[in-house]
């Protein structure tokens, strides 16, 4: 277990070393931070309580995306395309023999991605967010305490997607087409672009019940003290199960995929 | 442009533009080897820009207006944008690269090249993908020009195409100026988007959703209202929150020029501040 902990915070350790990268990120992500919320405070002062969420509610959601966009890695950027590159160099092979997980030991690196995401360009936004605007903030230490487990349990669905996505490489040339079409359908479907309980009908239902919500829609309601008691597990649950499946498929198609791995000598 | 003929005038822009053609040709037909990937690529960044606007169709399921304008009047200030900031987007996107090759040194390499380096620099691995989303920003145009209704005049037909290419340029003055800002901050570059595609989303909405002070910054300090603001609303017949005389809409190339010259400014100036890694 040590190891993946020492690679965890190698993760960490790594993006935080761009320091000047982070300080522009967190510049950008307040930007689009302010345009976004002046647009939903139009669209709520139209429509009051639009999905259920007051004006303030609102306000808190355009934050909470921008504080977990590079945290979720919701337009990619993280660890998928280093991997990608490792399969087409054929540098995968030398993975293969470490004695740990290849899954694991990504997974691992990720997660030390995501806290410095979460720590380095999440707070500042939010806090600028909250000068700025009127927002709801939860009193509750508790409600604070899920939405880090929810944010946690997201970060690994999004881990286990972009796994399987970087696993692509192993049968297509060039990696860019598949990268770009996840991270679209990511952004779409997390609520980045619009809150998916705005999603009419049956796109919303569907759009609520794909891997995706669990980057943003899911940690947010719990942020917004939308999902309690029973609720509140049922949401860790509907994370967790996808984190499940989806780590199941990464590690059925990784098996497959090693098989095709020939190390060539010289 | 940029590029600061010394002497040779004319022939050595035109020098200039006959190498962006040569290396931008070159990267097509590399990309043009993994079709498939192309294909996927183009409509990638089609659909990018098409789930933008779908974001805001989504919202008038609920609503008939925002900050006071209908969809298709929101369509015609998108069309816009997107159109201008594609064709930006196309010819200079590749510049937010610079401080990559700073870091790894590969801008050496292009300095004894007897071609202007913003040039080499800009047609480095040209996207012919990014046409994706100048198809997308055309197509709402259209739509928006064919659903609203509008009592055309000849001034008012010039000032489409004028506006959008003009708005291309003042984008392209952004992205020149904000690569010249990593000559001095290398991981910068992030900063970039936060004007161009920030710009662009901006520019999609109707200019009474933001504050007061912000439409004053985007019109007088970073003239992006000039791209689709306002000419879109002198089209649309509309007043401009901040008072402003109507002809103002005609100014957009003025703008433009006006950009460029600054931006070629700061990039000169980063260029001759740079000092190679030595790697």
């Amino acid at each position: 277990m040590r190891v993946y902990a020492v690679v965890a915070a190698g993760g960490f350790r790594r993006h935080a070393t761009y320091r000047m990268a982070t300080v522009a990120g967190t510049f950008t992500n307040t930007v689009f931070g302010f345009i976004v919320a002046y647009t939903y405070a139009a669209l709520w002062a139209e429509r009051p309580d639009l999905g259920g969420y007051d004006t303030a509610q609102a306000m808190t959601f355009v934050w909470l995306g921008q504080a977990l966009l590079m945290t979720c890695s919701m337009m990619g950027g993280g660890f998928e395309n280093e991997l990608m590159a490792r399969i087409r160099t054929g540098d995968i092979a030398i993975d293969l023999y470490r004695p740990a997980d290849l899954q694991l030991w990504w997974l691992a690196g990720d997660l030390g991605r995501a806290a410095f995401h979460f720590l380095g360009r999440g707070i500042v936004p939010m806090a600028i967010g909250a000068l700025a605007f009127e927002l709801a903030l939860p009193v509750s230490p508790w409600t604070w305490l899920a939405f880090l487990v929810s944010v946690v349990l997201g970060v690994v669905v999004s881990f286990a997607v972009r796994f399987l996505v970087a696993l692509a490489a192993f049968w297509l040339l060039d990696g860019a087409g598949v990268l770009q079409i996840s991270w679209l359908t990511g952004l779409f479907f997390s609520g980045m672009l619009l809150p998916l309980n705005l999603f009419p009908g049956l796109l919303g239902e569907v759009a609520r019940a794909l891997p995706w919500s669990a980057f943003l829609q899911v940690p947010a309601d719990v942020f917004l003290g939308k999902r309690t008691g029973w609720d509140l597990v049922g949401a860790f649950a509907f994370q967790a199960g996808w984190a499940l499946v989806l780590l199941l498929a990464g590690r059925l198609l990784q098996s497959v995929a090693t098989r095709r791995v020939v190390v060539q000598g010289g | 442009m940029a590029y600061a003929p010394r002497g040779g005038g004319r022939s050595q822009a035109a020098e200039g533009l006959r190498a962006y053609r040569l290396i931008a040709g070159m990267w097509i037909r590399s990309t043009m080897a993994y079709r498939a990937s192309f294909v996927m690529t183009t409509l990638g960044n089609f659909l990018s820009t098409v789930f933008d606007f779908v974001a805001i169709m989504l919202m008038f399921s609920h609503v008939d207006a925002l900050g006071g304008y209908s969809l298709p009047e929101i369509a015609l200030l998108y069309g816009m944008a997107a159109t201008a900031f594609g064709l930006a987007d196309l010819l200079l996107g590749s510049l937010d690269r610079i401080g990559e090759r700073v870091r790894d040194g590969t801008l050496d390499t292009l300095l004894v090249r007897p071609v202007p380096v913003l040039v080499q620099v800009a047609a480095d691995r040209f996207a012919l993908r990014r046409t994706g989303r100048i198809i997308q920003g055309l197509m709402v145009l259209g739509y928006a020009l064919v659903v609203l209704d509008i009592e055309w005049t000849p001034l008012k037909v010039l000032l489409v195409p004028l506006a959008v290419v003009s708005g291309g340029a003042v984008f392209g003055a952004v992205y020149v100026a904000g690569s010249a800002l990593q000559f001095f901050a290398l991981d910068a570059a992030e900063v970039q988007s936060s004007f161009t595609y920030g710009g662009q989303t901006l520019l999609q909405y109707p200019p009474t959703v933001f504050a007061r002070e912000l439409v004053r910054g985007v019109t007088f300090v970073v003239p992006l209202a000039f791209v689709s603001w306002l000419p879109a609303l002198y089209v649309l017949g509309r007043e401009y929150p901040v008072a402003l005389p109507q002809w103002v809409a005609f100014l957009s190339p003025v703008v433009a020029a006006g950009c460029g010259l600054l931006a070629g400014l700061a990039w000169r100036t980063g260029l001759r501040a740079y000092r190679s890694t030595g790697s």
